[in-house]
């Protein structure tokens, strides 16, 4: 295969690697016509911190590597990174003013693996604040924008990974890191017509991430391809003794398991996921992307999670709590911000007053809440409560597993992308359905997976998820290679930025 | 479960979250809304069942309990909003 004719910045990684490898461009090349790419797109708000020395240096030495003859598969690929990670002397500020100013003087081990690995880091990306967010507009930097364009509003790319969905989805670069607590890098995937996969929980290592909720919480790729998607994942998967949740176990080569051959598999369709009031687009593309497995060769049969319409509430429980507990640290003595006091303020004013000033409105209630349902007295009735219905839902996936399904096919979104600022006056309630079909994903541990499948009458990317058994992201990518194919999706937003 | 205003205040006062008074009212209403969605979860019967700790059946890892790195304080402190003499300064907490 030669070099695609098309903007380097458009390429996918597999064909970066492959023209990288025979010397047909260079990563420094590469990296300009992204960086040239990222000046043109300020539009969209997707990158918040530019990182153009860095990634200059960094694609010089991948070109020194690639020439020795020593070349990863993420060697000199150009990558935009989530600003939930922590990179060593680059603001990282989880798109907080809490952490304004904030430069980690350490790598998270990502971003290390994917540094050792070759890759090349162009900047940070916008998100919601702390991750908490479904649109993108809980950020400190502004909103992200969806390229995605069909009249004059501008759409929200999703959240909480919408820098990341924005600029994969507009070729600003080739993939960039996500995080996903409760569906934030499945979701803006979908409304960007991307692939995003949440590893299963403990495959890929927290440590240097910005806590959210730490039982849920797992980093991931978001890539135009599921082939990228299993060499970027790779690339940061992996046992780190930093990460005391990281699992112990060897990673298996996800590229190579991408046969296209899903015969005899079997393939679950949850007859919970079927909400009343859902779209009927959403529900066609769910029946057409069922038909395009069975086409394929797999048995596609009707399975039951009983407990489904429990996990958002329980996850608005369980998250919060977490978030409530590990954003204690934000308290204006060790990094960030810190309020200015009045003359007599003592130190609970100071706390009060620089957490009032630096966390915004979604974080506050959520700290709030989490700090509610673990207060005492309710501890049990919610928390507890909540934790107990958690495990009653891996429990479904666990029979469902048990009962020889390989993947579980369902809607990534009940929607496609809406408008920023539509979802602004309603109640944050409306804002948390969003993450109808992902969140229960997370609160299992399972491994699920976005893929565009389809476009929305109005033109707008729809996508569907794959969720797979724990720690066969190999076997779930190889499902999602097989949709993708068959769907054939390859269209792309039309340039306004 | 309806929040009403003290509660609102004592949950930010232990959240150690400055709420304006006149901004209480409607942080009420928010968490009452919330909380009123939760109440599903009381329709689940969860007898003998026990909350879940970890989503991977594993056991955590134990290491040995040693020094690592240390010999950082310009680091650790490199990023503090008030760092004298080698410390984090906060305002006075003893009287």
């Amino acid at each position: 295969m030669s070099a695609p004719m098309t903007a380097a910045n458009s390429w996918t990684i597999a064909a970066a690697r492959d023209a990288l490898r025979k010397g047909e461009i260079t990563a420094t090349d590469l990296t300009m016509a992204c960086l040239t790419a990222i000046d043109a797109g300020d539009d969209l708000g997707a990158f918040v911190h530019k990182t153009p020395e860095i990634a200059l240096e960094q694609a010089r030495a991948a070109d020194a590597r690639i020439k020795a003859g020593d070349a990863p598969a993420m060697c000199g690929i150009p990558l935009g990174i989530k600003d939930l990670f922590c990179t060593k002397g680059v603001p990282s500020q989880a798109a907080s003013n809490i952490l304004r100013g904030f430069k980690p003087e350490y790598e998270s081990t990502v971003t290390t693996k994917l540094f050792d690995a070759g890759a090349v880091m162009l900047g940070k990306l916008n998100m919601d604040e702390f991750a908490m967010g479904s649109s993108n507009e809980t950020s400190c930097y502004g909103n992200a924008v969806n390229p995605w364009k069909v009249d004059d509003r501008k759409l929200t790319p999703g959240g909480s990974s919408g820098g990341s969905a924005a600029a994969v989805a507009a070729d600003l670069c080739l993939g960039a890191t996500g995080t996903d607590t409760g569906g934030s890098i499945r979701q803006p995937a979908a409304f960007t017509g991307i692939v995003g996969i949440k590893p299963t929980y403990g495959r890929v290592s927290r440590w240097g991430v910005v806590a959210f909720a730490s039982s849920l919480d797992q980093a991931g790729p978001m890539t135009k391809t599921v082939r990228d998607a299993a060499i970027f994942l790779q690339a940061m998967a992996g046992h780190d003794p930093k990460d005391s949740t990281s699992a112990d176990l060897a990673v298996p080569d996800f590229e190579a398991a991408l046969t296209g051959d899903i015969r005899g598999k079997k393939i679950g369709l949850p007859r919970e996921y079927r909400m009343d009031g859902m779209p009927a687009e959403i529900d066609k593309l769910w029946a057409d992307g069922a038909a395009m497995l069975k086409d394929a060769g797999a048995e596609i049969v009707d399975i039951s999670l009983p407990h489904t319409k429990y996990a958002l509430p329980a996850y608005y429980v369980i998250a919060p709590a977490e978030a409530s507990s590990n954003l204690a640290r934000y308290d204006g003595v060790r990094y960030g911000h810190r309020a200015k006091l009045a003359q007599g303020d003592g130190i609970t004013e100071m706390y009060e007053k620089t957490r009032a000033e630096g966390f915004g409105k979604e974080v506050q209630r959520r700290v709030m809440i989490g700090t509610y349902v673990l207060s005492a007295g309710f501890y049990d009735a919610y928390y507890n409560r909540a934790r107990k219905v958690r495990a009653l839902i891996k429990r479904d996936f666990d029979e469902v597993f048990a009962g020889g399904v390989d993947a579980i096919l369902t809607p990534a979104t009940p929607s496609a992308a809406f408008g920023l600022g539509e979802m602004s006056s309603a109640d944050p309630i409306e804002m948390y359905l969003n993450d109808v079909f992902t969140v229960t994903v997370n609160l299992a541990g399972l491994p699920g997976v976005a893929v565009p499948v389809g476009l929305s009458a109005q033109g707008l990317p729809l996508g569907l998820q794959l969720i797979g058994r724990p720690w066969d992201e190999g076997g779930l990518l190889n499902h999602a290679y097989v949709l993708e194919r068959a769907a054939g999706f390859v269209a792309k937003p039309a340039k306004w930025w | 479960m309806s929040i009403d205003i003290d509660t609102a205040r004592r949950v930010a006062k232990l959240a150690r979250i400055r709420v304006e008074e006149a901004d209480l009212p409607a942080l009420a209403g928010e968490l009452s809304g919330i909380l009123t969605f939760m109440e599903q979860l009381n329709e689940v019967d969860v007898t003998g069942v026990e909350p879940m700790t970890s989503v991977t059946p594993m056991r955590l890892k134990r290491r040995k309990d040693e020094v690592t790195d240390g010999n950082i304080q310009a680091q650790v402190l490199k990023n503090a909003p008030d760092a004298r003499e080698g410390f984090f300064a906060v305002p006075k907490v003893v009287e």
